[in-house]
């Protein structure tokens, strides 16, 4: 093989090289640390897995707060106006977290089907909705649309 | 009235960038010196034009005219003057003025230096400006005008700026990102009139490197004074969170710096001069990614703008028309460009392609972690969000691996370097910092990591003196004179290089060393955390311009001897009813103390952030480090030359 060829072959090899290398090294890590969204619905109806870090979120019900008196242990509810989830977290909830408003929590759903929350999200804007929230909110409104539909074709 | 004149001059500003993306083209292919000449006047009246309309929207806040859609939106009468000022940027529109004023700044700027220029080169670069203009003026014209009315049911006062941007950081972070943003159009525009005057030789590179190396300079500033910001106002204590955004601005970062090492290897030596065009289109278009992610709202992010599927359309087709063009004017020219010169394995090119080929692989990691929801979503696979972690564990053997080549590579001589340069100091100095850095973490209990990060810090400081002082002491003039006639660019480097292990020092210490506690306390109790005992001495009311505050005393001690006293507060703003937290520091060189107050629990109690953040201002600090550096380098001499 001619020289430059060599040279050619050894400069291709070292990219192809830190290239897989960095395709494994991606491909890991997005296996480990994608967060999947469930939507209240969702919980409630089993679909989401248990024990594994997925993120959930919907509006804050009023009146579920409920703070412990001695530590930082808060837990609330959060429907999408079909179904509820409790959520349980230790530690400070952001400035915007509200009663009525859309949250995100992320963390794991335990064998009783509270999600314990490890970080609450409260976008800092109050007209913003997260777009997963609002996005549960339309496709639980949608549901309780054709459940009438077909209630009414029934009767 | 005024605010009419601010759209009108909008409008002619466009005709103008328009007429600028023409007339010198046509002058070019024709041969005709008149057209060519237009560019330049064109371009200040752009600037002119742009610069009338943002002074006017400028004044129409200040003066509280509600009148204008998006003042009453972004402003209040209570609001103090400065944020006024500075609440034209706060929103969708006016931001997007500002970087239509910022880039028209960039071009007057190259129109201004036009005689550095060969004589039918210099028009063609500021007629590719006037394209990319001309795109961003009719988005902001036709999605986003900022003058629109509300005419005749003027409101009686604003909406008020949203509580977080009342700050001295929206000042200062949306202007100097923007020149960083905006400042790769002018390498773009570089290296397409390179492709179109067939002009592909190491020339063009040299043009283009004080441009980029500017850009370079603010693009870091404005990403360090963001990192900053969201540090303590956020109140999260965290300074980079791998938002979307912030990647959004990473990215341009990352691929611009591959630009800055590439441009250096075809302007000495005239190898991967396709390669550097390409690097230079590519920059571009993830500064457009980055406005598409933050003014789309596609994505989940602190930053988004209240979403509008119009305008992200528009962006997303603009993304399409000048980075499709470029790469079909690429993909035309490119094939007749060969690079006759070889190099050597060992020779700095080879080095800087190393460079190259890491710096691309983490922006295209950085680009699929923050596209990857996207992709999932429309994949119909469910919402997702890629966390934190995902980023952490990918970047970091990759960056690292990047500064083990930045402490080697400065060593390289142009072409072939025999390996036995490099052997003697590179093998001395890295175990001289193995050593130093294992005594470190030995004493101060650290992990593996913190040892493999500080044996590269050290290493890069040390071959860097190393290279420095061979450097001076070659010769017989003596130091002092022999350090004076290095180049800027030679420091600039230097400085950007020392500048990034300070910021590396700063990242592993920050999350290795900090302390952090959330914990419940009322007036008179206290806490201890890492040698520090904090005291919460008392709560007050206080009021301010436009909100109500509560605030906490604090004091902290070390062994007994007052340190510091904080004063965090929960501030609520009276026109939006908005809850706002406001941390309280004590910065310091090898740490900060960070207190936040969190909600008001049952009783006196409140619930409480502490932080001890250890050199943190390092991060920061290695930032400016690397600005300055890129500063020097774009003020280097050689760059001043007029052309022949």
């Amino acid at each position: 093989m001619n020289p430059v060829r060599k040279k050619r072959l050894l400069v291709i090899m070292v990219i192809a090289i830190i290239l897989s290398a960095a395709t494994g090294l991606v491909m890991y890590a997005l296996q480990q640390n994608i967060n999947l969204f469930y939507s209240p619905s969702q919980i409630a109806t089993g679909k989401a897995p248990h024990n594994t870090n997925i993120r959930a979120g919907g509006m804050v019900v009023a009146g579920s707060v409920k703070r412990h008196s001695e530590t930082l242990y808060v837990s609330f509810d959060v429907t999408d106006f079909q179904h509820k989830v409790t959520i349980t977290y230790q530690g400070i909830l952001p400035d915007l977290f509200r009663e009525g408003q859309g949250i995100v929590a992320q963390g794991k759903l335990d064998n009783e089907g509270v999600f314990q929350a490890d970080q609450v999200l409260a976008k800092h804007d109050e007209n913003y909705m997260p777009p997963e929230v609002s996005e549960a909110l339309k496709s639980a409104q949608n549901a309780t649309q054709t459940k009438t539909v077909t209630e009414q074709s029934i009767y | 009235m005024l605010p009419e004149i601010g759209q009108f001059s909008l409008i002619l500003s466009l005709f103008f960038a328009l007429t600028l993306a023409v007339v010198p083209l046509i002058g070019y292919w024709t041969n005709n010196r008149l057209l060519l000449e237009t560019a330049r006047p064109l371009t200040f009246i752009m600037l002119i034009l742009v610069a009338i309309s943002f002074v006017i929207l400028s004044v129409s806040f200040i003066t509280d005219d509600f009148s204008v859609l998006y003042v009453s939106q972004n402003s209040n009468s209570q609001l103090p003057i400065w944020y006024k000022f500075s609440a034209v940027w706060g929103g969708h529109e006016g931001s997007l003025l500002l970087w239509v004023l910022i880039l028209s700044g960039w071009c007057a700027a190259v129109a201004f230096k036009i005689r550095t220029l060969p004589e039918d080169v210099g028009p063609v670069v500021l007629a590719v400006l006037g394209v990319v203009s001309s795109g961003f003026l009719s988005f902001l014209l036709f999605t986003s005008s900022p003058f629109a009315r509300l005419l005749p049911d003027v409101p009686v006062d604003g909406g008020d700026l949203n509580p977080l941007l009342q700050d001295f950081g929206l000042i200062v972070h949306p202007p100097v990102l923007y020149m960083g943003y905006v400042g790769f159009s002018v390498a773009f525009a570089f290296a397409v009139a390179a492709l179109i005057t067939g002009n592909l030789n190491s020339s063009w590179a040299r043009w283009a490197r004080p441009w980029t190396a500017a850009s370079w300079a603010f693009l870091t500033l404005g990403i360090t004074l963001g990192s900053w910001w969201a540090y303590y106002e956020l109140g999260w204590g965290g300074w980079w969170f791998w938002d979307p955004v912030e990647n959004a601005s990473f990215m341009p970062w990352l691929a611009g710096t591959a630009l800055l090492h590439s441009l250096a290897v075809t302007e000495k030596r005239g190898v991967f001069k396709s390669w550097t065009v390409l690097l230079a289109i590519f920059t571009f278009s993830l500064s457009l990614l980055g406005a598409f992610l933050v003014r789309s709202g596609v994505l989940t992010s602190v930053h988004s703008f209240a979403a509008d599927p119009t305008r992200g359309i528009f962006i997303l087709g603009l993304l399409l028309v000048l980075v499709g063009g470029s790469l079909l004017l690429y993909a035309i020219r490119a094939a007749q460009v060969k690079s006759t010169v070889s190099f050597g394995l060992t020779g700095r090119e080879a080095w800087l392609l190393l460079n190259n080929i890491l710096l691309t692989v983490l922006t295209l990691t950085v680009l699929l972690g923050t596209l990857y929801p996207l992709i999932f979503d429309a994949l119909g696979l469910g919402k997702i969000s890629v966390g934190a972690p995902y980023f952490n564990s990918v970047f970091t053997p990759i960056a690292l691996l990047l500064i083990v080549c930045m402490a080697v590579g400065p060593l390289s001589k142009w072409h072939d370097t025999p390996l036995s340069v490099f052997f003697i100091p590179c093998l001395s100095s890295v175990i001289l910092s193995a050593l130093i850095s294992a005594v470190l973490v030995y004493w101060y209990d650290f992990g593996l990591l913190a040892w493999i990060s500080f044996t590269v810090v050290f290493w890069v400081v040390c071959l860097s003196f190393a290279d420095w002082f061979g450097k001076v002491s070659a010769g017989t003039k003596g130091i002092i004179p022999r350090a004076r006639q290095l180049p800027r660019n030679y420091y600039g480097m230097l400085l950007a290089h020392l500048g990034m292990v300070v910021s590396l020092v700063g990242i592993v210490l920050v999350s290795i060393n900090s302390q952090e506690s959330m914990l419940r306390l009322s007036p008179g109790e206290s806490t201890s955390m890492a040698g520090y005992e904090f005291r919460f001495d008392r709560l007050e009311q206080v009021k301010g311009p436009n909100y109500v505050a509560d605030r906490a005393h604090f004091s902290a001690y070390k062994a007994g001897e007052p340190v510091a006293v904080l004063y965090p507060e929960k501030r609520l703003f009276t026109t939006r009813q908005q809850v706002m937290t406001e941390a309280a520091l004590d910065a310091g060189f090898t740490r900060d103390l960070y207190i936040s107050l969190g909600e008001k629990l049952d009783g006196s109690a409140w619930g409480v952030r502490i932080y001890v953040k250890s050199f943190v201002r390092w991060i920061w600090l290695g930032g400016l480090m690397m600005m300055v550096g890129g500063l020097l380098a774009a003020l280097d001499k050689r760059y001043r030359r007029r052309a022949e």
